[in-house]
């Protein structure tokens, strides 16, 4: 009981303090991140892109996580937080998806070019975890869903990194372009990323911890219907006994 | 009428029992799945079947006579891993259908054993498919003779195959029980290999140019780095899965 | 001498359906218990959550001193398992089969023909499973589960499939004559009675009596069955 009040109390600051960040964020990447030389305007669009898709990368591994914990300790609450984690991330991953393609088209003409290694492996990652929800709502059991699906995530949790780093060794791309020279920013640039990053982690977190929320309350009054049903079963079983 | 049963020559049973070990279990699973597959031949050779088919609708589909390079390398990874899937799609069928789980549960062994076994298992096929598919590979589709290089190209086909059969293992066993297994094992493989694919193509392409380096010069530039890769991906995920497979083994 | 077997209030949970509903039981050592009921009782899943193939969704189950579903790896090897499938590769014959079972038991291979003269196989001992009769492979099943002589047996209507001679053939491997604990399911009542010293009634997976075996006459088998 006294968790779940505490909950409520840290529960607005969590969505309040991404509010900020993004709004924070946003407001430096228009008025006060430079313009870029070569690409102008639609370079601003970095400070979505690339935050997006280093938070869901990170979510997916987070997700990883979670499962583990799972099977270290049964606790079903664990393979609810690393199924959402993974959902989250997943819808983070389509956007990271959708803006590398605008960026894409505003500066070289394609939806789509194979020359950024990050966002290459990061099409495959994607593509990987479309089978969680159809491997996870395959099978009914729910004790034996929450083990399968906790050991694909924690397989494809650990896939993350290692095929960015392997698809990066590939020998096409050996000239990436601005995407992933994220070392040499001029400050302000630096700042502005700096702080938008914080801001996307904070509104996955907020995401997370909602979902987690809800999907949990909504369990709870799954389970407890599913008690009073039986304990009705049982009397009216009863009944019937005495009577015959 | 019935013969009486003695008392079976081992520890003490009321104790634990000492079951044998993971190798020395996983070695006699590992020949019954290979004598079960000589008996009914069920995978290795429809994938052999498959590649040489596969090499068969590329010739026609490229409209080429003899590859080399990186369409060369590129080709024979593509054919070798549509063949494993056909086994992976059928690596855990038998013990499903026939209770080779209950069993496994039943007995004083852990269940990494079934999971090595398995993953030797799916090895040894592949090599076997590997034996007939790369001298065909050479004859329908090679622009050079690669008995040059032959070491080297075995040597990046024994670690894919490596990786090949550990995450295959892992992929099977996770699918093997839902009813749209055929469709969720190959989406669940093919991104899970392609760093292996990668590797694979990369090591190859030199070796399989037209004017190809030694063995020596390939290992100290990219056969190296590649094999290297290879390695480790494979050991990653080998730790991994057989940590992993307790899980998926029971109800 | 601690019970073999103690269940309490164990149910077990199949997404949202319960097959079992809240069983208890005790069966000491040496003990057999009959559980009998209607198709659909739950009988074998009771089996199987004893055997620890499946963990039960609440309550406790001890067996062979084990706490399920922690404990589980202490219980393989002790339990012998006979149920609706044999448990046999069928292309392998029964000699290879047992051959198999002898090696995860870690026992040599002079067992194995001693199993298959004790459940008088030997003489197609060497042909595929899948060519053998459904009695035939029932000894072989029953072979393979009595390798390592496991303290305790669980059988899933063990006479299914058994002529007169084949039964009173294995009857000192899985019958009262082998002094092991054993709890068994029947779909034949009274033989079952005659065999135990316990009797649980279950119908749609919930408890309706736990009785000695003298105790259950025809009243209690007709309110069960009903």
């Amino acid at each position: 009981m006294d968790r779940r009040r505490q909950g409520k109390r840290s529960l607005p600051l969590l969505p309040l303090a991404s509010a900020v960040g993004i709004a924070a964020a946003y407001g430096l990447t228009f008025f006060y991140a430079p313009l870029e030389a070569q690409e102008g305007f639609l370079q601003k669009i970095f400070y979505l892109h690339v935050p997006l898709a280093i938070v869901t990368l990170c979510g997916f591994v987070f997700g990883g996580v979670l499962a583990g914990l799972y099977l270290k300790t049964g606790n079903p609450r664990y393979d609810l937080r690393s199924y959402v984690a993974i959902h989250i991330s997943q819808v983070f991953g389509v956007c990271v998806l959708i803006t590398g393609s605008i960026w894409a088209k505003g500066s070289w003409g394609h939806w789509w070019i194979w020359n950024e290694p990050t966002l290459d492996a990061f099409l495959i990652i994607m593509l990987l975890y479309c089978t969680y929800q159809p491997l996870r709502f395959a099978i009914e059991d729910r004790d034996r869903q929450a083990r399968y699906a906790a050991v694909f995530a924690i397989t494809a949790g650990v896939f993350v990194p290692l095929s960015m780093v392997v698809v990066r060794l590939a020998p096409q791309y050996v000239h990436p372009r601005v995407l992933s020279s994220t070392n040499n920013l001029p400050a302000p640039m630096g700042l502005t990323f700096v702080v938008a990053l914080v801001a996307i982690a904070l509104l996955y977190l907020s995401l997370w911890r909602f979902e987690v929320g809800v999907k949990g309350l909504r369990f709870e009054l799954k389970r407890l219907r599913a008690q009073r049903l039986e304990a009705e079963q049982e009397e009216a079983e009863e009944a019937e006994v005495m009577v015959s | 009428m019935s013969a009486t049963l003695p008392q079976a020559k081992a520890k003490d049973r009321l104790e634990e029992p000492r079951g044998p070990g993971t190798l020395s279990a996983a070695a006699a699973l590992l020949s019954v799945e290979l004598k079960l597959e000589g008996r009914t031949t069920e995978l290795v050779p429809g994938m052999v079947l498959f590649v040489l088919s596969a090499f068969v609708v590329f010739h026609f589909a490229l409209n080429r006579g003899a590859l080399e390079g990186d369409l060369a390398a590129g080709v024979l990874c593509v054919a070798l891993l549509f063949g494993a899937l056909l086994a992976v799609n059928r690596l855990f069928v038998r013990e499903l259908e026939q209770g080779g789980f209950e069993a496994l549960l039943l007995a004083p062994v852990p269940p990494a054993a079934l999971f090595l076994a398995k993953t030797a298992a799916l090895f040894i096929y592949l090599c076997l498919l590997e034996l007939v598919g790369i001298p065909a590979y050479a004859l329908l589709l090679l622009a050079r003779n690669p008995v040059g290089v032959l070491g080297g190209v075995v040597g990046v086909l024994a670690l894919t195959n490596l990786g090949i059969a550990v995450l295959g293992g892992l992929v099977s066993a996770l699918t093997v029980r839902s009813r749209a297994r055929e469709l969720l094992a190959p989406l669940l493989f093919l991104p899970l290999l392609l760093p292996l694919l990668i590797g694979a193509a990369s090591a190859l392409s030199p070796l399989l140019a037209g004017h190809a380096p030694t063995i020596g010069r390939w290992l100290a530039s990219t056969g190296g780095k590649w094999l290297t890769v290879l390695g480790l991906y494979d050991l990653i995920f080998g730790l991994i899965a057989s940590a992993l497979f307790d899980f998926l083994l029971e109800d | 001498m601690p019970p073999a077997v103690e269940l309490a209030g164990v149910s077990r949970l199949f997404g949202e359906r319960a097959v079992l509903r809240r069983v208890s039981f005790t069966v000491d050592s040496g003990q057999t218990l009959a559980i009998l009921g209607p198709n659909g009782a739950g009988k074998t899943t009771l089996l199987k959550v004893v055997a620890g193939l499946l963990g039960p969704s609440q309550g406790r189950a001890t067996v062979l001193g084990a706490q399920l579903p922690k404990e589980r790896a202490q219980l393989r090897g002790r339990v012998g398992f006979v149920g609706h499938e044999p448990l046999l590769y069928r292309d392998l014959t029964p000699r290879e089969n047992l051959a198999l079972q002898c090696r995860l038991h870690d026992l040599g291979r002079e067992r194995v023909e001693e199993v298959l003269e004790a459940v008088g196989a030997t003489r197609f001992a060497d042909r595929p499973v899948k060519e053998l009769s459904r009695g035939m492979v029932q000894r072989v099943a029953v072979g393979r589960a009595v390798v390592a002589c496991p303290p305790l047996l669980l059988l899933d209507e063990p006479q299914a499939n058994l002529d007169p001679r084949a039964r009173e053939w294995l009857e000192p491997l899985v019958g009262k004559e082998s002094g092991r604990t054993r709890l068994l399911t029947s779909h034949d009542p009274e033989g079952a009675l005659r065999e135990a010293d316990l009797v649980l009634g279950l119908r749609s997976g919930s408890p309706v009596f736990l009785l000695q075996a003298d105790a259950v006459g025809r009243r209690e088998l007709e309110e069960l069955y009903r």
